[in-house]
């Protein structure tokens, strides 16, 4: 049996995982990572890339802008950009329920400092004439951004790596029990860790985890189905959501509409998302509704992954109520991506500080428990 | 119980029509789905409606073949559910998604045939992206459906049948032939000559081409290594390298090149077929028994697209296959005419296998192929951007395509697939089958907005819960 013993483990390799790693090994302590399959493969690899505060929840607003700027230095941090730019994003209304929901929730948000503008249907139409009959006006954030999933794990994995974090792929946990004044944590393949303290970072597996030490969390897998276009002329420089989750698009420099709505399908044991067919056709109509010129491009591929969804939408953050010494950090309900850095960074002070200064009251575990 | 049987042929080739034909004459009507306007597959390619060149212009020694099976096809018109024009951009479970004519479709079946065909390998070489370089397939192509040459002035090049019989159609047809080039040479075919001279005519053919070839005067190196594709807004000439080593300039407006074929098997994939690494032909084929079982029920594979064996094997194991359809639905089978079938596909297959050995894989390729020849051309990735990508330490070609867009594109890594590979392999000093293969992704082919969002089946309260 092959055994290490180390100050901190991380369970599971998103950009979650990764970035704690890669935090806490800038601070020159000893942390090895265990992943079930290859670093930020599922959902940190395959999500949609917006890097937004736009339509957040005010919960997760102080946590977002830790976020983000670790988000604009990250060519410092891991050693490239990660296609990262400020684009700007709309929230787009479908109806004028919608526009009055989202001018209160703007102005929730002005009070957490952030700025959202309100345009109306007509203004919305005059500056991005693309939008069709459907779009009832928008929230506008000019601080959001856009990025490209597929590099931020694995960039971040590597700067760890080059800080000197052990980051180990295949190497899926199957137990982890307390031992004296740490845990020991195992894998299927025989590896056992002992470490001092450990994070949960195992994103829709999470709650598998956090059962293992007596707190059952409802976390169930959404599988969020998106599609890339050929390469059209760039027309469409914000990232865009419609209210309500219908569609969601983006158009890359390259010119490929990466756009979004709707589910695929998984199955937790085996670890893939996929993709359905007939849902594909409805984001297709739904999408050629709110930007009718997107009728007459061509998609090229589809996908789907596996993401862990809470009941209210927010994420688990902070310390087992039952076991000091672990911390979680899953369930991100389909915000992870932009957050991850900036959880990474807020959950190596709680392990190193014993105290964060993000604001994460909110994600509590505790607030599922009665 | 056969009457509750929904058969779906994808591919109206060899394998394809002779499929139709035995669950035709064992009383099924099968749906035949295919992506060309006419039957007949790449191979035995129909010209379209209104011309007029004769048979034995178009498929040389081939005509008969060529016509009895055209022939068999169109005798089985009433019989079948012809659908040409239409491609299958998904198979989920029981269904084929298929965009056509009408727009999008979906074909539930209870057993599927797949005779999905082959496609050339292209190994990229600098300069392949230029306007006039052609695969040796495509070149065909032209000809044989509409006529049409791909230049005025042709250089040929790469290894395989097809290298000497494309010329020789060129020629024929009074196209110019600027040089015939062989990266194999007549040392790779020594040692395994007995085993080609059992090929029999297949192998007496490919002698004929070259011999032809040479009698005619035109220019025929062995052994030589292509260096680059010159030109400036198109193809003006094509450099190679003598087997002595010295370096040659052929100028010609346009380029044919190609290395074998290899199996069209994202379909498989998408129906849940296990793959297996091929050693031989340094493929990835999706498994299947003898007869063309894949591993999974009710799925059966044939032709070039379950393994490359050619146009005379893709119709036996089109019958094959049904063969084993039908008995595998409890219909009585003959025995005795799966027994020849499958004697005949083992001739075939040694002969196949020395024909690999004496067209050799070209060696040097991977690490002569300079870093700036671009490798996908739909994402204008190149060899250095692989190489690169390195970097961030990628175990297999799904990694490197999530880091560097190879195999993103159009064509779905179906025409770079193989050579980004290659050289991932090759920059990890791995073997080829520990590096994958890129994984098929619906759609196969580009799916249209605008006509595939009518097909959809929307219901807003569904979507109001997500």
């Amino acid at each position: 049996m092959n055994r290490v013993d180390t100050e901190i483990l991380v369970i599971g390799g998103g950009i979650v995982g990764c970035s704690t790693a890669l935090h806490v090994a800038l601070r020159d302590v000893p942390v090895v990572l265990l992943e079930k399959r290859q670093v930020g493969a599922t959902a940190s690899g395959v999500n949609f890339g917006g890097v937004r505060r736009n339509g957040r929840a005010v919960e997760e607003l102080d946590l977002a802008e830790r976020a983000i700027a670790i988000w604009q230095h990250l060519p410092e941090l891991v050693g490239n950009n990660c296609e990262y730019s400020v684009t700007g994003h709309l929230k787009v209304a479908r109806n004028d329920e919608d526009m009055e929901a989202m001018a209160v929730h703007a102005e929730a948000q002005a009070t957490h400092g952030l700025k959202v503008e309100m345009i109306s249907r007509n203004a919305l139409k005059a500056r991005y004439p693309w939008f069709g009959e459907g779009a009832y006006g928008a929230a506008w954030c000019n601080t959001d951004g856009q990025a490209n999933p597929r590099l931020l794990g694995p960039s971040f994995a590597r700067a760890a790596r080059t800080a000197g974090a052990d980051i180990r792929e295949y190497e899926p946990v199957v137990a982890l029990e307390k031992d004296g004044d740490g845990f020991i944590v195992c894998s299927e393949n025989g590896l056992e860790v002992r470490a001092r303290q450990v994070v949960n970072a195992a994103g829709a597996w999470g709650g598998r985890v956090s059962a293992w030490l007596g707190e059952e969390v409802e976390l169930w897998p959404m599988m969020p189905q998106m599609m890339v276009s050929e390469p059209v002329p760039y027309f469409m420089q914000p990232a865009l959501g419609v209210v309500g989750g219908d569609v969601y698009v983006r158009q890359i420099p390259r010119g490929n509409l990466i756009f979004g709505g709707r589910s695929g399908t998984a199955d937790l044991d085996e670890g893939f998302g996929h993709a359905i067919a007939e849902e594909s056709l409805c984001t297709l109509q739904r999408s050629a509704k709110v930007i009718p010129c997107m009728a007459n491009i061509n998609i090229i591929r589809l996908w789907s992954g596996v993401e862990g969804c809470t009941t209210d939408h927010l994420p688990v953050l902070g310390p087992s109520a039952t076991t000091p010494g672990v911390l979680h950090a899953f369930g991100f309900s389909g915000h992870g991506f932009c957050l991850g850095p900036g959880v990474g960074a807020a959950m190596t002070e709680l392990l190193l500080d014993g105290e964060t200064s993000t604001e994460i009251a909110a994600f509590d575990i505790k607030r599922f428990q009665l | 119980m056969s009457g509750d049987q929904k058969i779906l042929i994808i591919g109206a080739g060899p394998a394809g029509t002779r499929a139709a034909e035995l669950l035709v004459a064992r009383g099924l009507k099968p749906v035949v789905v295919d992506e060309a306007p006419a039957n007949g597959g790449q191979i035995y390619r129909r010209q379209p409606a209104g011309f007029q060149r004769p048979a034995k212009l178009r498929y040389g020694f081939e005509a008969a073949k060529a016509q009895a099976l055209h022939q068999s096809f169109d005798n089985l018109r009433d019989r079948v559910d012809y659908r040409p024009d239409t491609g299958v951009w998904s198979i989920e479970k029981n269904v084929a998604f298929t965009f056509g004519p009408d727009g999008v479709g979906r074909i539930p079946f209870t057993a599927l045939l797949l005779c999905t065909g082959g496609v050339d390998r292209v190994l990229p070489i600098p300069g392949w992206t230029l306007p006039g370089a052609y695969t040796l397939g495509g070149s065909q192509i032209a000809l044989k459906a509409q006529g049409c040459a791909i230049g005025r002035r042709t250089a040929f090049i790469g290894s395989g049948p097809l290298l000497y019989l494309v010329a020789y159609q060129y020629a024929h047809a009074g196209a110019k032939v600027a040089a015939v080039l062989d990266t194999a040479g007549f040392a790779d075919a020594l040692p395994v000559l007995p085993f080609l001279l059992a090929g029999g005519k297949t192998f007496l053919k490919g002698l004929w081409y070259q011999n032809w070839i040479r009698l005619n005067g035109l220019h025929l190196r062995r052994g030589v290594r292509p260096v680059a594709i010159e030109g400036d807004v198109r193809v003006s000439g094509l450099r190679y390298r003598t087997a002595s080593g010295g370096e040659r300039r052929v100028d010609c407006d346009a380029v044919a090149f190609g290395w074998g074929v290899k199996p069209e098997c994202q379909l498989a994939e998408l129906a849940g077929c296990k793959m297996r690494f091929d050693e031989m032909a340094r493929q990835w084929l999706p498994e299947s028994d003898a007869e063309g079982r894949s591993s999974v029920a009710g799925v059966y594979l044939a032709g070039d697209g379950a393994g490359v064996m050619g146009a005379d094997a893709a119709e036996y194991r089109g019958e094959l296959a049904a063969l084993a359809l039908v008995a595998d639905i409890g219909k009585s089978v003959n025995n005795s005419r799966r027994e020849t079938l499958k004697s005949r596909l083992r001739r075939l297959q040694r002969f196949r296998v020395a024909l690999e050995r004496a067209l050799p894989y070209p060696e040097g390729w991977v690490a002569s192929l300079p870093d700036d020849t671009i490798v996908c051309r739909c994402e204008g990735v190149t060899a250095g951007d692989i190489r690169q990508s390195q970097s961030l330490e990628p175990e297999e070609i799904n990694r490197a395509k999530a880091f560097t867009r190879v195999g993103m594109g159009r064509c779905q890594g179906r025409m770079c697939g193989i050579a980004a590979a290659e050289i991932l392999a090759h920059e990890k000093g791995a073997p080829l089958a520990e590096v994958g293969r890129l994984r098929g992704q619906a759609p196969v082919k580009p799916l249209h907005v605008g006509i595939a969002g009518k097909a959809a089946r929307d219901d807003p309260e569904r979507a109001a819960s997500i």
